[in-house]
């Protein structure tokens, strides 16, 4: 295998930056019925941003919705992201649109990766996967496995048909149990997780009440043994907007439009406001930014949910606007 | 003669020695040289491979597929060599053993884990100004300022108990050095090497360390199982290691940076007394332009093309930031501090998943510490003869003599 080096070559009045928030869609495959998988690359061939087992991206479609999906393809591939995608008849909006109308060649926004539910160390693991569940479990038990851990998954769905990616995990062998609804029934999990023991963690994803089942059958384990990961729930904000945004710097008094091609922080730079950054990435953190009014369109790594409700502050190198205008402390 | 057209060209060659003691005197013609000769360099005194120009070292810093760590970032290869210590759980490894301890510790050190911080170094920033200047106008820079604020508020953060403090920039040093070659740098520290590594192994220990510091904060991750309690005391030991030398010459370097720069352009002190907000753009300004860490190595883990060459899978190739923060190539007038530029991407704390953990700790330190002086300081400039400090990673001062002009309050 030859590797080639490839940079990204900028100068000091033409930084480049990737634009690792704006992403192609390079492949889209049907992989069980109802759950396709699509490939995400940057459009000018660059490395998108590192991830772990667990992480999800925030995917804004076109038609405007942003959901979450678990990454589930190879974290050793730097130019490609794979999500896993289930139809859902009473979705709103974001499966329907990636099923029937996302297309190959399409730009979808990306926000994160960020991680909710990592792999902690562990010399043992017992995974349970229902249904899309077994995204995010499908890197990790890739990782327990290269790090020689001992590890076992439980793997339900309603149909042997429905179930992704049964193909990858057959290199597993006797450590994966399929359990298909309609061949076997509902999953045994007190046989499958077997009596309390300090030395496992549990990770488990999967409809709401598969969730409630590991949790009590779990309740008497040690503390911190078990970790979930709940799909997510409905976008509560509102569609991001393509359209220019009006940044007020409070400190300064000046009002900047960012248009949709430029960041706030080149934008904030061009009006002579310099704002130290350092990945333009939305990755170390070094462009924190207090804001004092509006509604951020969050692209970063770094905050996390309640973080991101609070909406007191950005990283202005990736992310944007939802409101037309925000305050910044700056 | 007859040439082929897939014949591969010569790899340029240069045989002098990066950790020499005339290179750490002054790096800056080797630099330049290497990254003059080609996007990649043969070092033929240790059979290693050189990225020196800003596109490769960037590249190499966040392809840690391609480029690993865990074979150690020094020059020694933990593939085939023993290391000194047992190796670091951040910056001596690779995915995905790399991350959770760096998971942890990026939240301890996170800016808004900073917060609480804040306010206390400010205050700590302006007692120790108005200690030393209590002494007089006329003191070094590197001892009275850049060592000793550090000293005064990061082993506080951390948690470790006050005795045998002094055994910290030591360490660090030595540890620095070991990045090198078994040079005469790393013999003269040898001798401590049992006692001083035993004296920070010891401050790791849950039961040394108070109960509201990062120390603590990393014990409280390992109960939560988010690391192991096997790998809390080497996450602390990071800290020791990694967050006391590099500030210390990060600080000095912007010190320098703002004596030296007094002569041609007196003017960019007042600018940053004029506008405070500046102090974070000077001390990375001072990173890009002196880079306190020069050198880091990585070990190819697949035959990787550059350009027209291959580096051989196993080999270790050596980047020097150093010299990357001043290609000319990427900056402009690359040689000059400038508080007008824009020195953000320089790769003085790295880039990619190993890049300093530390880093809004040390530009809370820098900010702390010049808001201070410059509310009080109207004037700085080097008051004599001025004495590095050669380490075989850190670009280091050992004496910065300045006189100051007190300002009105």
């Amino acid at each position: 295998m030859v590797h080639t080096l490839t940079g990204v070559v900028g100068t000091e009045a033409g930084a480049v930056s990737a634009d690792v928030a704006t992403l192609r869609v390079t492949g889209k495959r049907l992989v069980a019925e109802d759950v396709l998988t699509l490939d995400l690359a940057s459009p000018t061939g660059h490395r998108l941003r590192d991830w772990a087992p667990g992480a999800h991206v925030d995917l804004v479609l076109p038609n405007g919705v942003t959901r979450q999906y678990s990454l589930c393809g190879d974290r050793w591939d730097p130019f490609t992201y794979r999500v896993g995608v289930l139809r859902e008849p009473a979705g709103r909006g974001g499966s329907a649109y990636v099923h029937g109308e996302l297309d190959v060649g399409d730009l979808v926004g990306v926000g994160g990766p960020r991680n909710n539910f990592p792999l902690v160390p562990s010399e043992r693991y017992l995974f349970v996967a229902g249904g899309i569940g077994i995204t995010p479990l499908l890197p990790m038990v890739h990782q327990a496995d290269l790090l020689g851990a001992d590890w076992r998954l439980l793997y339900g769905g309603r149909r042997r048909a429905s179930m992704a990616f049964l193909d990858e995990l057959g290199r597993y062998g006797e450590r994966v149990q399929v359990v298909p609804q309609d061949e076997f029934g509902l999953l045994d999990l007190p046989a499958f997780l077997g009596a309390p023991r300090p030395d496992v963690k549990v990770y488990s994803c999967g409809p709401a009440p598969l969730l409630a089942a590991v949790e009590t059958v779990c309740a008497d384990w040690p503390p911190y043994t078990l970790r979930t990961e709940r799909f997510a729930g409905e976008e509560l904000t509102g569609p991001v907007r393509q359209a220019p945004f009006d940044v007020e710097l409070a400190r300064t008094g000046v009002t900047v439009t960012v248009p949709a091609d430029t960041t706030v922080l080149d934008a904030v730079g061009a009006a002579g406001v310099e704002v130290l950054s350092s990945c333009r990435q939305g990755i170390c953190g070094t462009c924190e930014t207090t804001v004092l009014a509006g509604e951020p369109d969050h692209r970063d790594a770094l905050l996390d949910d309640q973080e991101r409700a609070a909406g007191d502050c950005m990283f202005i190198c990736v992310s944007r606007a939802r409101s037309d205008r925000l305050v910044l402390d700056l | 003669m007859t040439a082929t057209l897939n014949s591969t060209p010569t790899l340029p060659a240069n045989d002098a020695d990066p950790f020499g003691a005339e290179v750490l005197e002054d790096p800056l013609p080797l630099h330049a040289a290497l990254r003059e000769a080609g996007p990649v360099v043969h070092l033929t005194r240790y059979d290693v491979y050189a990225f020196a120009r800003y596109e490769q070292v960037h590249a190499a810093l966040v392809d840690w597929q391609g480029f690993q760590s865990a074979a150690g970032v020094g020059l020694s290869n933990f593939r085939y060599e023993e290391p000194w210590r047992p190796p670091s759980l951040l910056l001596e490894a690779d995915p995905p053993r790399h991350d959770a301890p760096r998971r942890v510790l990026s939240r301890v050190l996170g800016p808004r884990a900073l917060r609480r911080l804040r306010e206390g170094w400010l205050a700590d920033a302006e007692e120790l100004v108005e200690q030393v200047l209590g002494g007089g106008e006329e003191f070094d820079a590197v001892s009275a300022l850049a060592q000793a604020f550090p000293l005064r508020v990061f082993p506080d953060a951390v948690g470790i108990p006050q005795e045998g403090r002094e055994n910290l920039l030591p360490y660090g040093d030595h540890a620095f050095n070991a990045f090198g070659p078994s040079n005469d740098l790393v013999a003269e520290g040898a001798p401590r090497v049992a006692e001083l590594s035993a004296w920070v192994d010891a401050q790791c220990a849950r039961d040394v360390l108070t109960d509201d510091g990062f120390g603590a904060q990393i014990w409280a991750a390992s109960d939560r199982g988010d690391i192991t309690p096997e790998q809390a005391p080497l996450v602390v030991r990071s800290l020791l290691t990694a967050g006391v030398d590099t500030t210390v010459h990060g600080l000095s370097a912007v010190l320098y940076a703002f004596a030296t720069a007094a002569a041609a352009h007196p003017q960019q002190w007042d600018r940053l007394r004029e506008q405070p907000s500046l102090a974070r753009v000077a001390f990375d300004e001072a990173v890009r332009w002196e880079s306190p860490v020069q050198t880091f190595f990585r070990t190819a883990t697949c035959d990787v093309r550059v350009g027209e060459h291959v580096v051989p899978e196993g080999r270790k190739i050596l980047m020097f930031l150093g010299a990357a923060n001043r290609d000319p190539r990427r900056w402009a007038d690359p040689d000059s501090f400038d508080l007008s530029r824009d020195p953000s991407g320089h790769v003085g704390f790295g880039m990619g998943i190993h890049q300093c953990v530390g880093q809004h700790v040390a530009r809370l330190e820098a900010e702390a510490l010049l808001t201070a002086l410059a509310r009080r300081v109207d004037r700085i400039e080097l008051a004599g003869p001025t004495r590095r400090h050669h380490n075989n990673t850190l670009r280091a001062w050992e004496s910065i003599p300045v006189r100051v002009r007190l300002g009105r309050r």
